[in-house]
């Protein structure tokens, strides 16, 4: 039998399926005669409440990080508020109710405040303050935490699974999460992610599976139940693939980027966001280097304020903590929705007015977004590229400006860093430049999808242009190659941000150019790394 | 009273541990400290009540302290506001 789900982290698991089942509060509403008897139970129950809540914070901050721990940090928080303190005690005192009783309608109350909310992340606070309730009703109770009803390692199936839960169970006895409810975003899905385990949400299994045999399929989404022979040797040699790439690349967290005749090299990271910081360290990448602003514009109804922008940039700047953040200033055109920049509609936005043209045209929208880096970078190491450069003279124009920016900054006694200035190399105008550009700036950074583009004359999205592509044409090999030789001439490095960088078969190729950066999606980096490392440039 | 009006630069909003950060600072006044958003008003030492005005990237809020020190909490919580939402 199979059930489809949705993954939210991939994998193959195999195993028994064993259903969890929680510890059910039932609640009784009894009559208490000594209220302060049962105001201080209440209270004891929360002081132990938070007890427990402390030891959780800190087993999953050993077990799986920060991001996972800090929430319980904030149920217990949320255990301190007043009104729902309040709420509590009030009922115990008007109603002479057991404090059982109150703790779960109080709950009850809150929790569907939340959920009434028209906000995705405040629907899902309504889960935290069910969570909150039930311990403390479990302590009133005197009920023991719910555990995993097995000694053997399991694929867990649940409903949906409460922070609290996941992080009480035992990791050595989870192969796999399968819910029925539950988000991408949920703590459940989270932890799937940390833990590397696949997991599956929105199955909708029935409770006859218990302790039959499962395979979890995380590419697929898909959950088997007793499957035959053909489809366990199946994922049996699926699974043996996965652990030994895993093992492998595992193996090169921490390791530099180096071939094995010594030539090194650097390994960064391409983002679009905040949010993808903490690919960046889980993977171990030396750096940023490419973070894309455009999410800055596309997700805000206005032009962002300095502001905005300055806590975006300061907030990856310090979690990189000293490694070297490249920031892309704006690259917008035509070809992206965002009502408030007017502007008019093309026919061929690709090569119409965008990126740094509307920049030079619009200094104020520059200038805004040169000052917050340029303040950013007193709290780490910024470098600044411009993107959609054709000419030395658009590079003097950009220094221009910037020059004002740092000269207002300073009449105004804020403080910002030494910041390495460079270009994106993407038209075949810049490569043809390379050789006086690299005088201007202080690095290229090759964009190789537009790059192609423009340089094959072949739009990317048109599916009757494929058999005319290669991504290996020799022409742009070229254009990289005469790019990297003119930056060395002119004393800028060079590095690569397109996806041609990540292309593990041309690593060598661009080790043996004398490339000097590449930057890739953070889940490319260990296995760029493991090309590099296998690399040698002496044979 | 004193009061400023301030609008939320942080990504996240003041979402739960924001809101939680915010908890503490404003715990530390005897004067009260309150946050409205859209006539809406709570107290800034309660986490479910600031949790629940669902404050986002962008919004305008306006903190009211009012009470013992209320000078000294109103000027401390405008830089709170600035440097961490």
């Amino acid at each position: 039998m199979e059930m489809q789900g949705k993954s939210v982290f991939g994998g193959v698991a195999m195993g028994r399926l064993s259903i969890y089942k929680k510890s059910d509060n039932v609640v009784k509403r009894v009559k208490v005669s000594d209220i302060d008897a049962e105001l201080q139970r209440f209270e004891d129950a929360t002081v132990k409440a938070k007890k427990q809540l402390a030891a959780l914070y800190d087993k999953a901050m050993k077990e799986v990080g920060e991001t996972s721990a800090a929430i319980f940090e904030v149920h217990q928080m949320m255990l301190d508020d007043l009104d729902f303190k309040e709420s509590i005690t009030n009922m115990i005192k008007t109603q002479n109710v057991n404090a059982e009783y109150a703790v779960a309608v109080s709950g009850d109350n809150f929790s569907t405040m939340f959920a009434a909310m028209d906000d995705d992340y405040m629907k899902a606070r309504a889960a935290d303050v069910k969570d909150i309730s039930n311990r403390v009703i479990s302590v009133l109770q005197g009920a023991e935490d719910t555990k995993l009803d097995s000694n053997e390692p399991v694929i867990l199936v649940a409903e949906d699974l409460a922070p609290s839960e996941t992080v009480q169970l035992d990791k050595s006895l989870l192969l796999s999460f399968v819910t029925r409810y539950g988000s991408t975003n949920s703590h459940t899905a989270i932890l799937a992610r940390t833990m590397n385990i696949p997991a599956l949400i929105g199955v909708d299994y029935d409770d006859g599976i218990d302790g039959h045999f499962g395979i979890v399929d995380g590419f697929e989404g898909v959950l088997y139940i007793d499957p035959d022979e053909a489809t366990i040797q199946k994922y049996r040699k699926k699974q043996e693939e996965e652990a030994e790439k895993a093992r492998l690349l595992q193996e090169l967290k921490g390791m530099p980027d180096i071939t094995k005749d010594g030539k090194k090299i650097n390994l960064y990271a391409n983002i679009g966001g905040v949010g993808d910081v903490p690919s960046v360290l889980q993977n171990d990448a030396s750096g940023i280097g490419l973070f894309r602003s455009e999410f800055l514009y596309l997700g805000s109804e206005t032009f962002p304020t300095e502001e905005e922008q300055f806590n975006a940039y300061r907030s990856v700047v310090q979690t990189m903590a000293g490694k070297k953040v490249i920031i892309r200033t704006l690259d917008i055109g035509a070809d992206k929705q965002v009502d408030y920049f007017n502007l008019e509609h093309e026919d061929n936005p690709a090569m119409g007015y965008r990126a740094i043209r509307i920049c030079l045209e619009q200094p104020d929208i520059f200038k805004t977004q040169l000052r917050a880096i340029y303040r950013a970078s007193s709290y780490g190491s910024i470098a600044i590229m411009f993107p959609m450069i054709i000419s030395v003279s658009e590079v003097k124009r950009i220094k221009d400006i910037v020059a004002e920016v740092k000269e207002e900054l300073g009449s105004q006694g804020i403080e910002y860093g030494d910041v390495e200035l460079g270009i994106m190399i993407e038209t075949p105008a810049a490569v043809w430049m390379t050789e006086e550009l690299a005088k201007e700036v202080d690095f290229f950074s090759i964009g190789t999808n537009d790059l192609t583009q423009y340089t094959l004359a072949i739009d990317r999205q048109n599916p009757r242009l494929d058999s005319f592509y290669d991504a290996h044409h020799p022409a742009v090999l070229r254009a990289i190659q005469m790019t990297v030789e003119n930056g060395h001439k002119g004393g800028a490095w060079v590095g690569i941000c397109g996806e041609l960088g990540a292309d593990t078969t041309l690593t060598e190729t661009f080790l043996r150019m004398g490339v000097d950066e590449l930057s890739v999606s953070p889940s490319r980096i260990l296995a760029v790394r493991s090309a590099i490392r296998n690399c040698d440039l002496s044979k | 009273m004193k009061e400023f009006t301030y609008t939320i630069t942080d990504p996240e909003g003041i979402h739960a541990r924001p809101a939680g950060v915010l908890v503490k600072q404003a715990a530390g006044y005897a004067c009260s400290v309150k946050i409205a958003k859209d006539g809406r008003e709570v107290d800034a030492k309660r986490i479910m009540g600031i949790m629940s005005l669902g404050v986002k990237c962008g919004m305008e809020v306006t903190v009211k302290c009012d009470g013992e020190g209320e000078d000294t909490a109103i000027a401390e919580l405008e830089t709170f506001f600035k440097e961490n939402l």
